[in-house]
């Protein structure tokens, strides 16, 4: 702030509050008596008058106390213009000895679970409790508060992993995010409607629900055509491409015949969000194992 | 001083009252205009796209403003959950600000890129399918309506107007960047680019 505007201000508070304290002592200097009486100040509307009696004692006292205690505040925090006042206080630097404080008091146990091989922590009670609560305020919006996913969100208790569930791939997935996209009919853009028919029903036959067997076997060259670059010549999935195995009966997308066909039409495209600009690298590895300890 | 002049002299009373009530506006609000640390924007912020501004308007049309904060205050309990601290030079774009005054859902200031486009979406149609928990109206109508860009042009120029440093070729491609839009594609360009500027460490 500018050296003007700093005095304007300034002269403003302190003008107000001395203003008041002024206030206070005129009105009482004009006031005739001290004592209450039955005198009134003469006028009357519809018969109603107005005593002229002086402000109770401890009123004028309370009063006089709020001005003291401006000043005072003023003297303490932040209130005229450049001056700091004299405990030096600012949000910022409360928010930093709030923060130090707590760093003090967790940051070694969180340096210590940081350094903790991820198979190792999801075996520590504690480090899971901790790891809860983080889930909870961070994963549970996407993955439910049971982790259990959604259409389109994986469930995280189950073994069926779309990018590894090994402590390495948990630990990338939550650092840098993961991009999954299926392209609209696979990479088969002329893919007729009858193909798309043959080949959702080949997908059924993985898990034996085909609904026309004609169908399904057609389909077997449409899906060599369109889907193995990714699922794999068995339908089995690429987990270093996120490629869902199709075989094992979990489905992230719905698993009917509508649904499956509603995926090769147009495609599937999902983002779990990186979390390493969010959450620091120790609490990343206490969430690793929270979600390994899941199914392990 | 007499209490009788002031009670009886209504032109003398007006005079004092006006004193009294801009004794506030003078001292905290007046200064605010001059001083650079609320005036300048910080580093890397860019004023909103034709399509987050609508994205922003339909925002609060839909009175998100009304449950949704956009202000982390300076205290470890919220820049735990929603990140850095709010500061002055994220907002000097904004007209209006939309930091809002109650939580009845969480603060918004920096969900922008917490959660997949797909989340938003699925959240926006119907809130209770992603978060069974939530008491969050859904806003279906969003996908089913285009957005109305007849405006756009004109909102882009007033706030040009008002300082925003938007170039004329970005107001004159306004309204055809807008084409075929469906709202939530707006409401979601706007929920994701929230807060991202300043993005730091919890």
């Amino acid at each position: 702030m500018s050296t003007f505007w700093s005095i304007w201000v300034s002269v403003i508070v302190l003008g107000t509050v001395f203003g008041c304290w002024w206030l206070l002592y005129a009105t009482r200097k004009s006031q005739t008596t001290d004592v209450e009486t039955e005198k009134t100040v003469g006028h009357s509307f519809d018969g109603i008058e107005e005593y002229d009696n002086p402000l109770p004692k401890w009123w004028f006292y309370l009063y006089l106390s709020t001005c003291v205690f401006a000043l005072g505040y003023l003297a303490l925090y932040p209130g005229l213009g450049n001056f700091n006042g004299l405990l030096n206080w600012t949000s910022t630097n409360q928010w930093e000895a709030e923060v130090a404080a707590a760093d003090e008091k967790y940051g070694e146990i969180y340096a210590q679970y940081g350094q903790t091989p991820v198979v190792e922590l999801a075996q520590d009670e504690d480090a899971l409790k901790i790891g809860q609560r983080l889930f909870a305020n961070n994963c549970s919006v996407c993955h439910g508060s049971a982790a259990r996913g959604q259409v389109g969100f994986p469930n995280l208790t189950d073994d069926d992993w779309l990018w590894g569930g090994t402590p390495e791939a948990i630990l990338q997935t939550l650092h840098n995010g993961r991009m999954g996209n299926m392209p609209a009919k696979g990479v088969m853009p002329n893919m007729t409607n009858e193909q798309v028919d043959q080949v959702v029903n080949y997908v059924l036959s993985f898990s034996g629900r085909e609904k026309d067997a004609a169908a399904a076997e057609a389909g077997k060259a449409v899906f060599a055509q369109g889907c193995v670059a990714c699922h794999g010549p068995e339908g089995k999935g690429i987990e270093a491409m996120g490629a869902p195995n199709l075989t094992d009966n979990v489905w992230l997308y719905g698993s009917n015949y509508e649904w499956i066909k509603e995926t090769v039409l147009h495609g599937r495209q999902n983002e779990m969000p990186a979390q390493s600009g969010r959450l620091s690298s120790d609490q990343i590895q206490i969430l690793a194992a929270y979600v390994y300890s899941l199914s392990n | 001083m007499k209490h009788e002049i002031v009670e009886k002299n209504i032109g003398l009373m007006i005079v004092f009252i006006i004193l009294v009530i801009s004794g506030g506006f003078l001292a905290e609000v007046l200064p605010l205009f001059f001083l650079k640390s609320v005036n300048e924007p910080i580093e890397g912020l860019e004023p909103l796209s034709a399509l987050e501004l609508e994205g922003r308007d339909i925002y609060i049309r839909e009175g998100c403003h009304v449950c949704h904060t956009q202000q982390i205050r300076p205290f470890r309990a919220e820049t735990e959950r929603y990140g850095h601290y709010s500061v002055a030079g994220e907002f000097v774009y904004e007209r209006p600000f939309l930091w809002g005054s109650k939580r009845t859902g969480p603060d918004l200031a920096r969900v922008g890129g917490r959660y997949s486009d797909a989340w938003q979406r699925q959240h926006l149609y119907n809130p209770r399918s992603v978060v069974p928990e939530s008491n969050m109206p859904a806003f279906p109508w969003l996908f089913e309506d285009v957005v109305n860009h007849k405006g756009t042009a004109a909102k882009l120029s007033a706030l040009q107007t008002l300082g925003v440093p938007y170039t004329d070729e970005q107001i004159a491609s306004a309204a055809g960047e807008l084409e075929g839009k469906f709202e939530i594609e707006a409401l979601v360009a706007y929920l994701q680019q929230l807060g991202t500027v300043l993005s730091d460490k919890r």
